[in-house]
């Protein structure tokens, strides 16, 4: 095969993307290569089903259960998979925990590597040429911009995902949260704060 | 000398824009189609996910940096399709001609609606059976001079740029996994041990931020030489 086609197929597409997609649907679909429902059950479960929620769970999960927590940071994948959020981009977690001495946060500066099944689709900054370039450089003005400023003395801990290896950041519980249950905890865990970029909510900003 | 897609550390990208965290998970319907599509044709299996990104990071340098996120998706998409031999060029060029080879050899193959969640669940593991690893937490390894494919000249490799040439430290021993730079130019497996690598910011880059700080990288072990 050619290395470097200089006279790339895809060019032969119309060059307005919503019309290349349609195209390509088309051209498949014809064939019998691609099933416009299966299209429509991938994107439902995508918006709908597979989310930042699934991860917020686990979050929650471990701040109020000791045993919980101490699996999920040392081998996380049985306990995942017992809970469902098993799959395709999350078949590798690392799950990695934040403390007073050390603020971790995640990037992938060669794609998009991102735990689906535990944070669904990646945000659109997340995928940005920005984030990618800047985050392993200069994390803290990067973490600025999310509104994050981390106290002296917490050191920053940045994930490359180069490898299938997939991370998520178990953020901190906020103060202030003694009484509450799983659920509510849960709605205090933004998606953000599992890839590093923020922090949980306080109780009484939830 | 690495491709576009390796941006780690580059200057000249401006400031991030967060979104709020419910924004729509696809901004526009035709993201969400291609998202689907792609993954539909990947379950085709006439790729895997080295040789699926390296599609996409062998568009020309001028393309990578116009397209958006799914647009350079769909041309890796297209592009692989007639690369592996699912569809010609007369078939991108006329998306509406009538097909004269109906059905398509691989149609049998292709995902149906009642198999999307099961298939999504199961996932693909990179995981596999291989070597013993040579490094342990704690060791000091240094990485490959050149961040390159050393099979194929601008081959695909997961080390990037900013990481070669560095001294840093074993975190994390992962198991054996499949090695990109083998597995996305159809040269087998090869899986090698895996291994989390902290470097210190102040090793990285000209004016580390922290003193303390530090960047995590997942790499192979022929990517690797044991530092004193």
């Amino acid at each position: 095969m050619p290395h470097d086609d200089p006279d790339h197929p895809h060019a032969l597409l119309p060059p307005d993307p919503a019309l290349r997609v349609k195209a390509l649907e088309t051209i498949l679909t014809r064939k019998g290569l691609v099933d416009p429902a299966a299209l429509d059950a991938i994107i439902d479960m995508y918006q709908s089903r597979i989310g930042p929620r699934n991860g917020a769970q686990v979050v929650a999960r471990a701040w109020v259960d000791a045993d919980f927590r101490a699996r999920l940071l040392s081998n996380p994948m049985p306990l995942l998979r017992d809970l469902g959020f098993y799959g395709r981009q999350g078949e590798h977690m690392v799950v990695v925990e934040n403390t007073p001495q050390t603020h971790n946060m995640v990037v992938c500066t060669l794609c998009s590597c991102y735990p689906w099944p535990l944070l669904g689709i990646p945000p659109g900054w997340y995928k940005s040429d920005a984030y990618r370039a800047r985050a392993v450089r200069e994390p803290r003005k990067v973490l600025a911009e999310f509104g994050v400023e981390l106290p002296a003395g917490t050191a920053v801990r940045v994930w490359d995902s180069t490898a299938e290896i997939r991370y998520l950041v178990l953020p901190m519980r906020p103060e202030g949260t003694d009484g509450l249950g799983v659920d509510a905890l849960a709605d205090l865990v933004s998606r953000d704060s599992m890839i590093g970029t923020g922090l949980p909510a306080r109780p009484e900003a939830a | 000398m690495t491709r576009v897609h390796d941006m780690g550390g580059r200057f000249g990208d401006g400031a991030i824009r967060p979104e709020p965290e419910d924004a729509p998970v696809f901004a526009e319907d035709w993201h969400a189609r291609a998202l689907a599509v792609t993954l539909a044709g990947g379950a085709l299996g006439q790729w895997n996910i080295d040789i699926s990104r390296h599609a996409r990071e062998r568009l020309a340098p001028k393309d990578y940096a116009r397209f958006s996120y799914y647009e350079k998706w769909l041309a890796g998409l297209a592009d692989l399709l007639v690369q592996q031999g699912v569809l010609t060029r007369d078939d991108l060029a006329d998306p509406d001609a009538p097909s004269g080879h109906d059905p398509h050899p691989l149609a049998d193959r292709a995902l149906r609606a009642d198999a999307v969640a099961a298939t999504l669940a199961k996932g693909g593991p990179a995981d596999r059976d291989g070597p013993a690893p040579s490094f342990a937490p704690g060791d000091r390894v240094r990485t490959r001079a050149r961040a390159e494919n050393v099979f194929v000249p601008g081959g695909h490799t997961r080390l990037p740029a900013y990481a070669q040439g560095v001294t840093g430290t074993v975190v994390l021993v992962h198991g054996c996994h499949v090695l990109p730079d083998s597995a996305a130019h159809g040269r087998g497996e090869a899986p090698e041990p895996l291994y989390a690598v902290a470097f210190g910011a102040h090793d990285l880059w000209q004016a580390p931020e922290g003193s303390g700080d530090e960047v995590v990288l997942d790499l192979w072990e022929s990517y690797l030489e044991r530092a004193e």
